[in-house]
C-alpha cells in the first residue's frame, strides 16, 4: 500500500507550479508571460533541489496519494532517486535555456506580442510541466498522457521559428511521436485487462510472464524507443532537432528524449516480468550499439554544425540501452554500477548536448552560417562559447574529469564483471569517434579566419548560459561518487 | 448463435469493412466519409459494450469533430498527385507494410484472448467511491476524482494544443482572430443552419454537459457540442471570433483547468489535500469544475477546429 | 466465442488497418485518417477490457471507460496538430507527404 510519505507535497508542487505558470502565461501573453515564467523556473529549480534533498537524506523514495484515493482505484506521484535526479538535472536545463532564450526571445517594452516570444514563454514552464508528469507519475496510463503533453511541448519548440523547410521534419517527427504515443497506450490496455491496476508500484513483482504481458511489454517498448530515436527508428530526429531554433534543440535533445527514457526503465525494471527483461535486453543492447557506431559515423560525416550534434544524440542515446543486459545479468553490486552508469549518461548527456545546441546556436548566429568547414575564426570571436561547446564534447567523448568519463567508466567496468566485455569495444570505439567529430569542430573554430568572414559579437550573457551547462556536465565527474548515492534510492 | 452474437459479429464485420474502405478510397474526401462511418459504427459497437459514456464521447469527438476537421483541411488541399505517386511506397514495400501490421494485430488478438478469466476489475471499488461523493455516474466519479490527475493533465493538454496551434501561424498574422476569413453567407443552407441550430445546440450542449454527473454524459461531449455551436456562425461568417492576443478568448481557454487547479490546490486547506473534496462539499465542487472546464473546453474545441490565425490583425 | 471476443478481434483488426495506412499512403492526409483507424481500434480494446471486467451491475469497469473519454480527447488534439502542420506545409512549401526532401539546402538559421 501506498502512503503519502513526509515532503509528499512537494511533488504537487513540482507538478502544479510549471503547469499553473504556464495557465497564467497563456492568460497574461506578452512580456508577463516571460517574467511568470522565468519566476516559475527558479521556484521550480529550489522544489527540484528540495526533492532530491529529501530522497538524498532519507534514503527512501517520497510518494503522494492524490485526493487521498489509494491505488489501484486512485494514483499517486512518486520520487525514487531517478525520478529526483532527472527532475533536478531538467530543472536546470531549462533555468539555463530560459535565461539563455531572454535575448532572441525579448518582448521590447511598448512593443505588440510576437508570436514567438509568447509561445516559447509558455512552452518552457510547459515542459517543465510536461517532466514533471513523466518523471514523478506513478500510474501506466497516467504517464500516456505525460508523454503526449512531451510531444505536443517539443512539436510546438521544434516549430518556434515558422520556418517552412522545418514543417516537414517536425510533422516527421509527429507521426512518429504519435505511433509510439498509441503503441503505448495499446500496451496499457492489455496490461489493465490482465492485472486490473496501472499503478507502477502495485504492479512490480506481481506481473506474469503469460500473451497479455509479453505481447504488451514488446508493445510499449517499441512505442517508447521509436519516442528515443533509438536505431533503427533514428531517421527522424537529426532533421528535427537540428531544424529546430537553438534554445530547442538543446531541449529535445537534452530533455525530451530523456522522458520516454525514464519511462522505459519504470517499465522494463519495474513492470515486466524477469523473463521478458532476460531475454530482451540484448537487443536493446545491440541496437544501441548500433546507434552509438552509425550515429558516431554519420555524425563525422555532416556537413553543418548542428545536423552533426544532433547526429551525436543519436549515438549517444545508444549508450542508455547498454545499461539493460548489464542489470539484467549482474550481482547486486556491478547492477548498482550500471545502474548509476546509465542514469549518469543521461544526466550528463542533458547537460552536456544542451550546452554543445545552444553554443552550436551562438556559432551559427554569430557566423551567419554553421557549416563546420567554415568555422574559422569561431574561437576568436566567441572563446568563452567554443571553450563551452569543446568541454561538452569532452563529457561527450568520456574523457576524464567529466560526467561523461563517469558514466562511460561505470558501464565499461560493468561489462566487463558481467563477462559480456564487448560492449566495453562499442563504448571505447564510440568515444574515439566522439573524439573525432569533437576534435574535427573544435580545431575548425580555432583555425584562422577565411578572409572576408565576418563574425559578428554574441551577447555575453547567452555565452555564460552555454558555460554554465558545460561545466555543470564537467562537474558531475568531479563529484565523489557517494554524491550519486541519490540515484541508487529505490533502485531496482 | 444468438441473436447477440450475430449482432456482434456483423457489427464487428462492418466496422473493419468501412475501415478498410477509408483505406482504399481513391480520394481523400471519399476517405473521410468511410472514417465517419466507421466512427459512428463505433458508436454502436460502445453501446453494445456497455459503455455509453463512452459512445456520446466517440459519437461528438471521435467521428464528429475530428471528421469536420479533416474535412475541413481536405478541402483546402488540392493537388500533389505527383509528389503523391512519387512518394507512395513500391510494392515490396506494402507488402512489407502489410506483413508488419499482420504481425502487430496477431499478436494482439494472441494477448487480448489470453486475458485472464475472471477478468480482474475495479468496477466495484469505482462504485462504492462514487457514493461518498454524491455523485450517479461512477465513469464521472473516475474521471473528477479517482483518476482526477488524468483529467486535469488532460485540460491542461488541450491548452497546449490550442497554444501549439496558433504558434504555426505566419509572423505577421499573429493578433488575428484563429482561422481562415469566411465570405458571409446570408442565404443557403449554411446560413439557415448557422441561425437556427445554436440555440438549440447550446441548450442540448449544456443539458449533456450538466447531467454528466449522474447520467451518461459530461463536459467534453457536451463542451464539443458548443464548440460546433460556436464554430457555425464563424463559418457561415455571420460572426467573427475574437483575435488570438484576446485576454477574455485565452481565460475562456484557461478558466477549466484553471479552476480544477485551484480547487485541487485548495484541497490542502479545506480537504485532506490534493484534489481531495471536502466531505459533503464533493458534488458542488465537482459541479464548478465542470461548468467551468465545458466553457474551456468548447473554446478550446473551438479554436483547434477553426486553426492558426489566417487573418491580418484588427485596425 | 462470446461477443466480446468477436469485438476484441474487431480492435486488433481496426490496429492493423490503421497501422498498415499509416505506414503504406503517402499522403499525410490519409496517414492522419489512418493514426485515428489505429487510434480507434487501441480505445475499442479499452472498451473489450472494460466489458469483460462488468460487476457491480455495471455494464463495464468504469475506470478503463473513463481512460479511454480521456484518450479520446488528447487523440483529437492530436490530430488538430497534425493537420494544422499538414496545411501549413501545404501552403508554404506546396507538399502534401513527408517523403525525404531533395539533400540538405546550405542555408542555415541565424
Amino acid at each position: 500500500m501506498t502512503a503519502t510519505t513526509q515532503g509528499g507535497w512537494l511533488l504537487v508542487m513540482a507538478l502544479t507550479l510549471p503547469a499553473g505558470a504556464m495557465l497564467l502565461a497563456f492568460v497574461a501573453g506578452g512580456r508577463h508571460a516571460r517574467t511568470i515564467s522565468l519566476a516559475a523556473l527558479g521556484l521550480w529549480l529550489v522544489i527540484a533541489f528540495a526533492i532530491a534533498a529529501q530522497v538524498q537524506s532519507g534514503g527512501a523514495p517520497l510518494s503522494y496519494v492524490i485526493g487521498g484515493w489509494q491505488p489501484p482505484l486512485g494514483m499517486a506521484l512518486r520520487a525514487d532517486g531517478l525520478s529526483a535526479a532527472m527532475l533536478l538535472t531538467g530543472a536546470v536545463v531549462l533555468l539555463a535555456v530560459a535565461l539563455f532564450g531572454r535575448t532572441p526571445y525579448d518582448t521590447p517594452r511598448g512593443a505588440p506580442e510576437s508570436r514567438a516570444a509568447y509561445a516559447f514563454w509558455c512552452f518552457v514552464p510547459a515542459l517543465a510541466a510536461s517532466l514533471a508528469a513523466a518523471f514523478l507519475g506513478g500510474d501506466l496510463f497516467n504517464l500516456f498522457v505525460a508523454l503526449e503533453m512531451l510531444t505536443f511541448t517539443a512539436l510546438a519548440l521544434a516549430c518556434l521559428d515558422g520556418r517552412p523547410s522545418q514543417f516537414k521534419s517536425e510533422l516527421r517527427y509527429l507521426l512518429f511521436a504519435l505511433i509510439g504515443s498509441v503503441l503505448y497506450l495499446l500496451g496499457t490496455g492489455l496490461l489493465y485487462g490482465a492485472y486490473g491496476t496501472l499503478d507502477i508500484a502495485l504492479l512490480a513483482g506481481r506481473t506474469r510472464a503469460d500473451a497479455p504481458t509479453m505481447v504488451a511489454g514488446a508493445l510499449m517498448t517499441a512505442g517508447l524507443i521509436a519516442k528515443m530515436a533509438l536505431f533503427p527508428l533514428h531517421l527522424w530526429l537529426p532533421p528535427a532537432h537540428a531544424g529546430a531554433p537553438a534554445a530547442a534543440s538543446a531541449l529535445l535533445s537534452g530533455l525530451v528524449v530523456k522522458g520516454a527514457f525514464v519511462l522505459l526503465l519504470r517499465l522494463w525494471f519495474w513492470v515486466l516480468p524477469a523473463p521478458f527483461v532476460l531475454g530482451g535486453a540484448s537487443v536493446l543492447a545491440a541496437l544501441g550499439a548500433t546507434a552509438i557506431v552509425v550515429g558516431s559515423v554519420v555524425a563525422l560525416r555532416q556537413e553543418r554544425l548542428k545536423l552533426l550534434v544532433a547526429y551525436s544524440t543519436v549515438a549517444q542515446m545508444g549508450y542508455l540501452f547498454l545499461m539493460f543486459p548489464l542489470l539484467a545479468a549482474a550481482d547486486a553490486e556491478t547492477a548498482s554500477r550500471a545502474w548509476l552508469g546509465g542514469v549518469l549518461q543521461a544526466i550528463s548527456h542533458a547537460l552536456a548536448k544542451a550546452a554543445m545546441f545552444l553554443g552550436a546556436g551562438l556559432v551559427a548566429a554569430s557566423l551567419g552560417h554553421d557549416r563546420v568547414n567554415a568555422l574559422g575564426g569561431a574561437a576568436r570571436a566567441m572563446p568563452v562559447t567554443v571553450i563551452a561547446f569543446a568541454l561538452g564534447g569532452l563529457s561527450l567523448m568520456g574523457l576524464p574529469p567529466s560526467g561523461g568519463f563517469s558514466a562511460k567508466w561505470l558501464l565499461l567496468r560493468a561489462s566487463v564483471e558481467t563477462g559480456q566485455w564487448w560492449w566495453s569495444l562499442v563504448i571505447l570505439a564510440g568515444g574515439l569517434l566522439t573524439g573525432g567529430y569533437v576534435y574535427r569542430i573544435v580545431a575548425a573554430a580555432l583555425s584562422a579566419p577565411a578572409p572576408g568572414c565576418m563574425a559578428r559579437p554574441v551577447p555575453r550573457a547567452q555565452e555564460y548560459c552555454v558555460l554554465a551547462l558545460a561545466v555543470a556536465s564537467m562537474l558531475l565527474g568531479v563529484l565523489p561518487l557517494y554524491a550519486f548515492g541519490l540515484v541508487r534510492v529505490g533502485a531496482p | 448463435m444468438n441473436a447477440g452474437l450475430l449482432l456482434d459479429l456483423l457489427l464487428a464485420l462492418a466496422v473493419l469493412g468501412t475501415a478498410a474502405w477509408t483505406l482504399l478510397a481513391r480520394t481523400a474526401f471519399a476517405a473521410v466519409i468511410g472514417f465517419v462511418a466507421t466512427g459512428l459504427l463505433l458508436t454502436l459497437v460502445w453501446v453494445r459494450l456497455g459503455a455509453v459514456d463512452v459512445a456520446l464521447t466517440e459519437a461528438a469527438i471521435g467521428a464528429g469533430a475530428t471528421g469536420v476537421i479533416i474535412l475541413y483541411v481536405v478541402a483546402r488541399l488540392r493537388g500533389g498527385e505527383a509528389e503523391i505517386s512519387a512518394a507512395t511506397p513500391n510494392p515490396v514495400q506494402r507488402i512489407l507494410a502489410a506483413l508488419l501490421a499482420l504481425a502487430v494485430g496477431g499478436l494482439l488478438a494472441w494477448g487480448v484472448l489470453n486475458l485472464p478469466d475472471p477478468a480482474p476489475s475495479l468496477a466495484e471499488a469505482a462504485l462504492a467511491g462514487t457514493a461518498p461523493l454524491g455523485l450517479g455516474n461512477p465513469v464521472s466519479a473516475v474521471l473528477m476524482a479517482h483518476r482526477g490527475l488524468d483529467t486535469l493533465l488532460e485540460a491542461i493538454v488541450l491548452v497546449f494544443a490550442v497554444l501549439a496551434v496558433w504558434s504555426m501561424a505566419a509572423d505577421h498574422r499573429w493578433g488575428g482572430a484563429p482561422g481562415p476569413v469566411f465570405p458571409r453567407a446570408d442565404h443557403g443552407p449554411l446560413s439557415l443552419l448557422a441561425r437556427i441550430l445554436p440555440p438549440v445546440g447550446i441548450v442540448i450542449g449544456i443539458y449533456i454537459a450538466w447531467v454528466g454527473t449522474d447520467a451518461p454524459g459530461g463536459k467534453f461531449q457536451g463542451g464539443t457540442i458548443l464548440a460546433a455551436m460556436w464554430v457555425l456562425p464563424w463559418i457561415a461568417g455571420l460572426a467573427r471570433p475574437p483575435s488570438v492576443t484576446d485576454w477574455r478568448l485565452r481565460l475562456m481557454i484557461a478558466i477549466g483547468p484553471l479552476t480544477f487547479l485551484g480547487v485541487g490546490l485548495a484541497g490542502f486547506l479545506i480537504a485532506d489535500g490534493f484534489l481531495a473534496y471536502p466531505a459533503g462539499f464533493a458534488k458542488p465542487l465537482i459541479l464548478l469544475i465542470e461548468a467551468a472546464m465545458t466553457l474551456s473546453v468548447a473554446a478550446a474545441l473551438a479554436c483547434l477546429i477553426a486553426g492558426p490565425p489566417e487573418r491580418r490583425r484588427r485596425a | 466465442m462470446t461477443g466480446t471476443d468477436i469485438l476484441a478481434l474487431a480492435a486488433c483488426g481496426l490496429v492493423a488497418i490503421g497501422l498498415y495506412g499509416l505506414v503504406a499512403q503517402a499522403e499525410v492526409l490519409r496517414k492522419i485518417i489512418a493514426f485515428n483507424l489505429l487510434g480507434a481500434g487501441v480505445f475499442l480494446l479499452f472498451g473489450v477490457v472494460a466489458r469483460r471486467g462488468a460487476a457491480a451491475g455495471l455494464g463495464g469497469d468504469p475506470v478503463p471507460q473513463a481512460m479511454v473519454i480521456t484518450g479520446l480527447v488528447v487523440a483529437f488534439a492530436a490530430t488538430a496538430l497534425a493537420l494544422v502542420l499538414t496545411l501549413r506545409l501545404y501552403q508554404i512549401a506546396g507538399a502534401a507527404t513527408v517523403a525525404e526532401d531533395p539533400p540538405e539546402r546550405t542555408a542555415s538559421e541565424p
